[in-house]
């Protein structure tokens, strides 16, 4: 086959998602991404702590506003993005056949868990509360009410193994944490980091304020313990930290988000086994929820 | 003061002439005030808000709107030339339509009153003049009654003063009430008139309504002839709720001693859409003793332009754009 | 003027800024058919039977359509469609149920202002309330209930809960989409197919509402539409291959299909009628309270299960909150429920403008005070003033009968616990409100209060999340909310 082709394909350019715009890396340097069989597809930013800093900054400064929407505001908002992804149907299930080495149908019915886990989330902004909250009754003529509240700016690893990790584990990490109000910072699987760049294409032209969801590709050994020890961060969702030592490790991680008493979720035990397919439960969707309880009196 | 207190206008008559005899007595007549739901008010203001106002209704309260407006400029680089040109624009607010109405008032900085009194001789266009070292109010009272005096001696037919915020929120309320009684003296002319007194809350840092409506009991109590909300310059100024209790304000302050007060939103009316919510909220909830530029004004500058395009689709039809309209 | 008896105003003079009419437009509702059929098994049929009833618009009283007077033929065709959907239906993983209702909620928010419109021509409610209440909490109601379709294992009914099968769903003309939307959105979250019949003076919105179940691309027979007056509702309640029933309207005919469903082992939830009392105390945020009585009972003119038809003002500020309530009364538009400026719209029907008339002449009649603003009302449609009738008591039917109306009697009492006594004497138990400064009075009186929604310092505001439904003869189960979700699980 001749080197000449009748049109040469436009390339995307591949950026990092931060504060609702596409910033290239403040390093100005990018890396290889190629797919399961060594085969270059991309370069993305390569992400370093100064980026991830300024992701953090722009998740706090979104979390006024987002936590302080209606529920009902935050479900339409996710089903929104259901709704733009599953225009951009194709183009996902191509990144995750070429993330995940897998073929176009199973890519592809992938890519279509990851839309409806978008609307299954959409579903639970306003009803956790109604789940996770409710009246005590208390000994006493008091009136006592528990609610539950986002806990704020949410670092997430995302996952890096396990079946559909590469989109539909990202979808099953960032929804649940802001469906109920948190923001997100997001260090995208270091290999496989475009369907996570594209997402936030999505998420852009979604109604998901700037700053809701921030992606960061690179180094999750650079990226990761940035997001453990900074003090402005409430919570860590470790999915896909799958380092066996160093600083990127859980349990290394755990113990820096420890300074700062951050709520942290760990991974699986075996990543590797993890099916992102199966049924996600509440665990994740609680896991980033402070319980605030109200007292009254009762009297004339 | 205390004599200053009781021989505040507003008290005459009504039964409230008592109400700043004391720290304590003031004190508890504002915190008797009925209290006011923030949900409740922002949901009225907002109900208001949906009014839909065409075709001749439109005109109406377009003019009407023109009419009302203290055109103002209040920047440090204001000058005589930059005041002048206001003044024009406010004579003649479209020169391509001789029939559009005038402004009420141009609104300057005491320095500047004498050059807009100048430039508006001739007409019944007053001259606002803002005191009391506006807008912070940070100056000693001699300071701010000379501030007044220098503008009513200069020829403003009206004063803008500010209130004491400090004061009012550490509950100091006499002490707010004796300014501005005492800025209400400084108003006096030699010839026995006086300059209106307009006294503004800058309701953006009084925070609460119940705060905006004890502070609009209370200005009307020590004289204010017109109660506004804001100075322009800080992060919230006017809002529809918070214009809406000023109104209700004035009505229950008539009903109770017979004295009508004016009400001024200020800062943030940039568009006819938000002045036709204003002047519904007025229509609604005051009816046509206030619909007139005597008792009901707009702090406002952007304003103008916007309805006097607005005033143009009117006439002619077809959108109007800013380049339509003259820049001053 | 106050001591005269059946005060009205006289119409004031114009203002100096009067509202030009600033109407919406019929056309935006969309063609109106000149006849309809019913919606059954995903089509649009003819009915068995040749009787036809017509829809009027109650503002010109003008023939809107006419529609089939369903038979029992009919209901039991519908009834067949459904329980042939069902199986289907209740098979489907519930995340897939969820989106069909996600995408109902998304057309109908597409089509809102079609919709609203055309509710405003069929019902005579105005078209701010159209435009600004009913088609929003439609939609947010699909919206939610589609989120539940998927999550009914985290309801708090066991693991698993199943569907009841059939619902017979029968709908009053107060807010028709509104309430065709509490009955459809979580029977269907459920799994259960549904036949509604829409009430006989307001059709067309239901109609309407078929064609965006084609949209949506509902499988045939999950929801049917059978039109028809109370006969055509009866045979739908008394069909035996219906599982569950839901009725909202009067107490009586609640009271006769509990009755028809007595040793059968249909499932039914009321939600019946009210007169629910306001309760406005002296520390009260008073231009607040009075926006509130407004609303109270004069959002869509009355008509309206859980108004607040019953003002019970404390004594200290009776002369106070009535001055004010009249002039804001005062301010009312009443009128072209489709002028977008109009507060209050036209009485659904002649036969409820007749039943209001009867009960203020009898609150007249038995010596309680009424006074009206002026306002002029239009020469065609059926019309009603606000009216306040003040000195009324316990005693007076317009203390106890529900009115329907924009029409509010005022009561007075002097301590909480008599507010609470005279509150909860009435064999009705939807609603109440309570209006103080005071956070503890509330929690206290809303403890003692026998009713299943209390407002605090607000009145008449619904949520798709929040359950509605009342105590006593108003009725039994929840609409809306995690507990509405019951009333169509077999638990």
């Amino acid at each position: 086959m001749s080197d000449v082709i009748a049109r040469l394909e436009v390339l995307k350019t591949y950026k990092l998602y931060v504060g609702g715009k596409f910033p290239r890396s403040e390093s100005g340097r990018v890396y290889e991404v190629t797919d399961s069989k060594g085969q270059w597809l991309a370069n993305a930013p390569l992400g370093t702590r100064k980026d991830t800093r300024d992701a953090v900054l722009a998740a706090r400064a979104a979390v006024k506003g987002w936590a302080g929407t209606t529920a009902y505001n935050r479900g339409q908002v996710l089903y929104r993005v259901a709704e733009m992804l599953q225009g951009r149907r194709e183009q996902f299930t191509a990144e995750v056949a070429t993330a995940e080495g897998l073929s176009a149908k199973k890519a592809a019915a992938l890519v279509d868990a990851a839309i409806d886990r978008w609307v299954w989330y959409a579903g639970w902004t306003d009803k956790v509360a109604q789940i996770a909250g409710g009246a005590n009754p208390v000994a006493g003529p008091y009136f006592n009410l528990s609610t539950p509240e986002p806990t704020g700016v949410v670092g997430v690893v995302a996952p890096q193994r396990g079946t559909g990790f590469s989109f539909l584990g990202l979808v099953s990490v960032i929804a649940p944490a802001i469906a109920t109000g948190n923001t997100v910072v997001v260090a995208a699987a270091a290999d496989a980091p475009l369907p996570a760049l594209s997402l936030g294409e999505v998420l852009a032209t979604s109604d998901v304020p700037g700053g809701v969801v921030n992606i960061i590709s690179g180094r999750t050994a650079d990226i990761a313990p940035t997001l453990a020890s900074h003090q402005d961060i409430n919570a860590l969702d470790l999915a896909g930290a799958i380092a066996v030592e160093g600083p990127g490790a859980a349990a290394a991680l755990e113990a820096s988000a420890a300074d700062t008493l951050k709520r942290v979720l760990r991974p699986a035990e075996d990543q590797s086994a993890l099916d992102w397919t199966d049924a996600p439960g509440t665990e994740r969707l609680l896991s980033f929820l402070e319980t605030k309880t109200v007292w009254h009196p009762m009297g004339i | 003061m205390s004599t200053l207190a009781a021989n505040a206008p507003g008290a005459a008559g009504s039964g409230l002439a008592d109400v700043a005899a004391s720290e304590a007595s003031l004190r508890r007549f504002l915190h008797g005030l009925p209290g006011v739901d923030q949900v409740g008010l922002e949901a009225r203001a907002a109900t208001l808000g949906t009014r839909s106002i065409k075709t001749t209704a439109k005109a109406y309260a377009i003019d009407l709107a023109i009419s009302m407006i203290d055109l103002t400029t209040l920047e440090g680089a204001d000058t005589v030339g930059k005041v002048r040109a206001l003044c024009a624009k406010g004579r003649t607010p479209d020169p391509s339509d001789p029939g559009t109405p005038r402004v009420a008032a141009i609104c300057v900085y005491p320095d500047m009153v004498a050059t807009a009194k100048d430039a508006l001789r001739g007409t019944a266009i007053q001259v606002a003049s803002v005191a009391t070292a506006f807008p912070a109010g940070r100056a000693a009272l001699p300071v701010k009654l000379a501030d007044t005096a220098d503008a009513v001696a200069a020829g403003a037919d009206e004063i803008d003063m500010v209130i004491d915020r400090g004061a009012f929120l550490s509950g100091r309320y006499l002490d707010v009430f004796n300014e501005i009684v005492a800025v209400k003296e400084a108003c006096r002319r030699p010839d026995g008139t006086a300059a209106h007194l307009k006294v503004i809350f800058e309701t953006g840092e009084l925070q609460t309504y119940d705060n905006v409506r004890r502070a609009s009991w209370l200005a009307m109590l020590a004289g204010a002839d017109f109660i506004k909300t804001s100075t322009g310059k800080v992060a919230v100024n006017a809002t529809p709720p918070v214009t809406l209790l000023m109104l209700e304000a004035v009505r229950d302050f008539k009903a109770q001693t017979g004295v009508q007060v004016g009400v001024k939103p200020a800062g943030g009316i940039r568009t006819t859409k938000d002045a036709m919510k204003y002047l519904v909220m007025v229509n609604e909830t005051l009816g046509d003793d206030w619909l007139t530029p005597h008792w009901f004004r707009f702090g406002a500058s952007s304003l103008l332009n916007d309805l006097l395009m607005q005033r143009q689709k009117l006439t002619t039809g077809r959108y109007s754009g800013p380049d339509y309209v003259t820049v001053d | 003027m106050a001591k005269n008896k059946n005060v009205e105003e006289p119409v004031k003079k114009s203002g100096l800024f009067e509202y030009a009419p600033a109407p919406e437009s019929p056309a935006a509702a969309g063609d109106i058919a000149s006849s309809y059929g019913h919606f059954i098994g995903g089509e649009f049929v003819d009915s068995s039977g040749s009787e036809a009833l017509k829809t009027v618009n109650p503002a010109t009283e003008q023939v809107l359509a006419e529609f089939a007077q369903g038979t029992d033929e009919d209901v039991d065709r519908a009834v067949t469609a459904a329980r042939k959907a069902f199986a289907d239906w209740s098979a489907l993983p519930g995340s897939e149920r969820a989106k069909y209702l996600f995408r109902i909620a998304r057309i109908v928010q597409e089509r809102s202002r079609e919709l609203a419109v055309l509710e405003s021509i069929d019902n005579g409610k105005p078209i701010r309330e159209t435009r600004d209440v009913d088609l929003p909490l439609v939609a947010a109601h699909f919206f939610y209930y589609a989120g539940w379709a998927d999550k009914l294992d985290y309801a708090g009914y066991g693991a698993n809960p199943k569907p009841l099968g059939v619902a017979g769903q029968v709908i009053p003309w107060n807010f028709p989409l509104l309430m065709l939307a509490w009955k459809i959105a979580p029977a269907l979250a459920t799994g259960n197919t549904v036949v509604l019949k829409p009430a006989e003076t307001t059709p067309l919105t239901a109609l309407r509402f078929a064609e965006i179940c084609r949209q949506a691309g509902l499988p045939k027979g999950v929801v049917n539409i059978v039109t028809g007056d109370g006969r055509t509702g009866a045979a739908l309640t008394a069909h035996p291959d219906v599982n569950k029933v839901a009725f909202t309207g009067s107490t009586p005919v609640g009271r006769a299909i509990a009755k028809q469903l007595a040793g059968t082992r249909k499932k039914l939830s009321l939600e019946l009628g009210g007169k629910a009392a306001n309760i406005v105390f002296d520390d009260a945020p008073i231009d607040q309270a009075v926006e509130g009585i407004v609303n109270g009972i004069f959002f869509n003119q009355g008509h309206v299960c859980c108004a607040g038809s019953r003002l019970l003002v404390q004594e200290s500020i009776q002369d106070e909150l009535l001055d004010a309530l009249k002039r804001r009364m005062g301010t009312l538009r009443v009128g072209d429920p489709l002028d977008k400026n109009t507060d209050i719209g036209a009485i659904n029907s002649a036969e409820q403008l007749a039943r209001i008339t009867a009960l203020t002449a009898a609150g007249e009649a038995e010596g309680a005070e009424r006074w009206s603003p002026a306002c002029e009302l239009p020469g065609n449609g059926f019309w009603f003033r606000p009216t306040l009738f003040t000195g009324v008591s316990q005693a007076h039917r317009i203390a106890q009968e529900e009115i329907f109306g924009p029409v509010l009697s005022v009561l007075t009492f002097r301590t909480p616990a008599e507010a609470v006594e005279k509150a909860n004497n009435t064999p009705y138990g939807l609603s109440a409100g309570i209006w103080t400064e005071k956070g503890s009075r509330i929690l206290w009186m809303a403890n003692r209060l026998k009713a299943g929604v209390v407002w605090a310092n607000t009145f008449n505001k619904f949520d798709p999340t929040s359950p509605f439904g009342g105590y006593k003869e108003s009725g039994y189960g929840r609409e809306g909310g995690r507990h509405g979700l019951e009333a169509y699980l077999d638990v």
